[in-house]
């Protein structure tokens, strides 16, 4: 039986004969030749401040995801709020979310020691992020703290998240920008609540990711 | 090496395309899919103002990116490897499906679940875990409706556009035994859900495909919906992901690009739901066993041809199905391939040298709209016309292309043009013998013999009286004004 690395070789030989490359590839041509790929897309916004946050806000309500503003030192009076009114009571926390965060009186469940099928008999998760994109509605999870692992924000059925206005770009690019540091880390953009239009095209909300979001939008 | 049994047939794209067309129900559900999808596209390509900027810097991206395809390879298999990921590669189809059943049956798994991967289709791996004792588990709803009704994709992004409601109800009342179920899509969503819950929770190994890999940090990005790829890209404890040489991106930055112009034009959105990114394996998040196949499968041939090359810049948007009027018309299964529609028809071919799929390259008139949607800038009219030179240029090196008729038919009509007076000739002879063919409409309905495969989908204008030529003739020797049959059978237009 041929071995993997005779077909690595077979599969680089034949790409190198089919571009007719030379034996010694020019590493400093290849960087010039990317460096010359033109980029005139918008790179970064041009809205600020409240015209920013209402785009972002805007967008994401349009995915059908519950948005919200609170002072910083109301966060959690906020989040005791939206818990009351959503009737979420068990809700799992990623390593190092404020304790300024969590309103008295709810079972908070540190969620490191927890397995796939403990997370989905919560109600739901609260979780910070890393940066938010206005123009698309999206937010962006690293494992990192207040984030946590993957699973965390996808088991659970409801997810509660806390974006601070100082993390909210306009556009993609800018994202990619803030990204660039930790690019290497497990990393999930999510644009509302799960989602379906497999069938007949109709958008359904809610098929495996959570069926309820919520955005805490931090302004002051 | 024996491939395994594809569900795809030989059959023709006109011989397909006339069982398709016959069925009205499939027609229905595919116009009404793809003119959903094209309004939502353009409304949300329309408020970008940046969007040829973006196609521009996608397709150069793409483009550099196949130039250099052996280094970005190579730089994403060290990287990669790097962050605890595996990289295999595979030749052909039969070497993909025994690696990953290999790695399957390491883990003595007896079951897996799939996010929705065209590679997958490509190889036929379904087929060949089933006829190894190992079962696929669908998890992309649109593919799970595929694989419950043992039936198969019909397009890239929405795979059982092809079904409707009451056809999906019937296929889950009988295949999840579910005998009460409901037709409104919130009812089949809430039955998938429940549905597959239980096997995310359970399955310990997962197969993906990917959109893009980065040869910058060995990441890998997957782009989705439901949230069925989250759960088998982060629950199981193996995860083994199919994926196309050709999809690799130089740098991390250049999902900026990609990940603006992929979901606009695949589902009309401004973003997906999710994307997924992630290098190799992270401790306490997602698997403990991650596996990349690099499948080759026909793709590195496709590199060497300069004009076709551009095909494997591919994002697999499907916006040129959406677009294309013949796609309307008959639907994924008449193209009889994993990939459908104008980018299969170049696709298709291309990927088995030319020697099946050699009629899509017809199935197209050229109207260029898959050319103005595609956001890599494919032209794919351009590599249409192209690889119809090429299946003349084959046909011409067999004894039955060189007698048939269009070989004949060309070779006569190079012979009579490359001469003025034949020409001329020809055309008088033509005008006294097309007359008993000419109907009272003034065309021809319907031509003799193995000229008749022309007149059968067209009506052809009869020559006129005078040509041209006889015409401009005349004009000259009159000095200048013409009259005569020529002025006569322009006013009677």
């Amino acid at each position: 039986m041929p071995s993997e690395s005779d077909a690595r070789l077979a599969i680089l030989g034949s790409i190198r004969n089919a571009l007719r490359v030379p034996a010694e590839r020019n590493d400093a041509a290849r960087a010039a030749e990317y460096a010359a790929i033109p980029r005139d897309y918008k790179r970064s916004g041009t809205r600020q401040g409240e015209a920013l946050l209402e785009l972002f806000t805007h967008r994401l309500q349009e995915y059908d995801a519950g948005v919200q503003r609170a002072p910083s030192g109301k966060i959690a009076d906020a989040i005791g709020g939206l818990l009351a009114e959503r009737g979420r009571h068990r809700i799992a926390i990623p390593d190092e979310v404020p304790r300024t965060w969590l309103p008295p009186g709810y079972p908070f469940e540190e969620a490191a020691g927890l397995d796939s099928m403990q997370l989905d008999k919560l109600d739901g998760v609260l979780t910070g992020c890393t940066v938010a994109i206005a123009e698309t509605g999206s937010i962006v999870l690293q494992n990192a703290a207040a984030q946590g692992r993957r699973a965390l924000s996808l088991v659970p059925d409801y997810h509660l998240c806390v974006v601070f206005a100082s993390q909210v770009v306009e556009t993609v690019p800018e994202c990619f920008a803030r990204l660039d540091a930790t690019a290497n880390l497990p990393t999930t953009f999510f644009s509302g609540p799960s989602a379906t239009a497999d069938i007949e095209m109709t958008r359904i909300k809610g098929v495996h990711g959570p069926r309820y979001l919520d955005v805490l939008l931090v302004v002051d | 090496m024996s491939a395994p049994q594809s569900h795809w047939t030989n059959r023709s794209f006109p011989e397909a395309a006339k069982e398709l067309l016959a069925d009205s129900q499939i027609r229905r559900n595919v116009r009404h899919a793809t003119d959903v999808i094209q309004a939502k596209r353009n409304r949300v390509v329309g408020e970008l103002p940046d969007w040829e900027a973006l196609r521009e810097a996608g397709s150069a991206i793409r483009a550099h990116a196949l130039e250099h395809l052996d280094e970005y390879l190579v730089e994403f298999e060290r990287n990669c490897t790097r962050a605890g990921g595996t990289v295999h590669w595979a030749r052909d189809a039969a070497e993909a499906n025994r690696i990953i059943l290999g790695l399957i049956q390491r883990h003595q798994a007896k079951e897996v679940i799939k996010i929705k991967t065209m590679t997958s289709e490509e190889i036929g791996l379904n087929r060949h875990l089933e006829a190894n004792g190992v079962r696929p588990h669908e998890t992309d709803l649109a593919e799970l409706i595929v694989q419950l009704g043992h039936d198969k994709p019909s397009h890239f992004v929405v795979p059982a556009l092809h079904k409707n409601r009451q056809q999906v109800r019937e296929i889950f009342q009988r295949e999840m035994h579910l005998p009460e179920l409901g037709d409104k899509p919130e009812d089949l969503c809430a039955a998938a859900r429940a549905y597959l819950r239980e096997k995310y929770l359970r399955i310990k190994v997962a197969v993906s495909g990917a959109n893009f890999l980065v040869a910058e940090n060995g990441a890998v990005c997957i782009v989705e919906s439901e949230g069925n790829g989250r759960m088998c890209l982060t629950l199981p404890d193996v995860l083994i992901s199919l994926v196309g040489i050709e999809k690799v991106l130089p740098r991390f930055r250049d999902l900026e690009v990609v990940l603006q112009t992929l979901p606009r034009s695949a589902t009309g959105e401004r973003m997906n739901p999710y994307n997924s990114i992630w290098t190799g394996v992270h401790e306490g998040d997602g698997p403990k066993e991650f596996h990349v196949v690099l499948l080759d499968n026909g793709r590195s041939p496709i590199l060497a041809d300069g004009e076709a090359r551009q095909t494997l810049k591919c994002i697999r948007c499907a916006a040129c199905l959406n677009a294309c009027p013949v796609y309307h018309q008959t639907g994924g299964h008449a193209y009889e391939s994993a990939y459908p529609g104008p980018i299969g028809a170049i696709l298709t071919p291309q990927l088995h040298s030319m020697e099946q799929g050699r009629t899509l390259p017809y199935a197209s008139s050229l109207c260029g709209a898959c050319y103005e949607v595609c956001p890599v800038k494919i032209n794919i009219p351009e590599v249409l016309i192209h690889l119809r030179g090429k299946v003349v240029e084959q046909d011409q090196k067999t004894l039955g292309g060189k007698l048939g008729v269009w070989n004949v038919g060309m070779q006569a009509a190079a012979f009579v043009m490359s001469s003025a007076q034949r020409f001329t000739l020809a055309q008088h002879m033509g005008q006294l013998a097309q007359k008993i063919f000419v109907s009272k409409s003034g065309f021809i309905e319907r031509l003799p013999f193995m000229l008749s495969g022309w007149t059968q989908t067209r009506d052809l204008k009869a020559l006129p009286q005078q040509s041209f030529r006889d015409w401009w003739a005349e004009r000259e020797s009159n000095g200048g004004d013409a009259t005569g049959a020529a002025k006569e059978s322009r006013d009677a237009k």
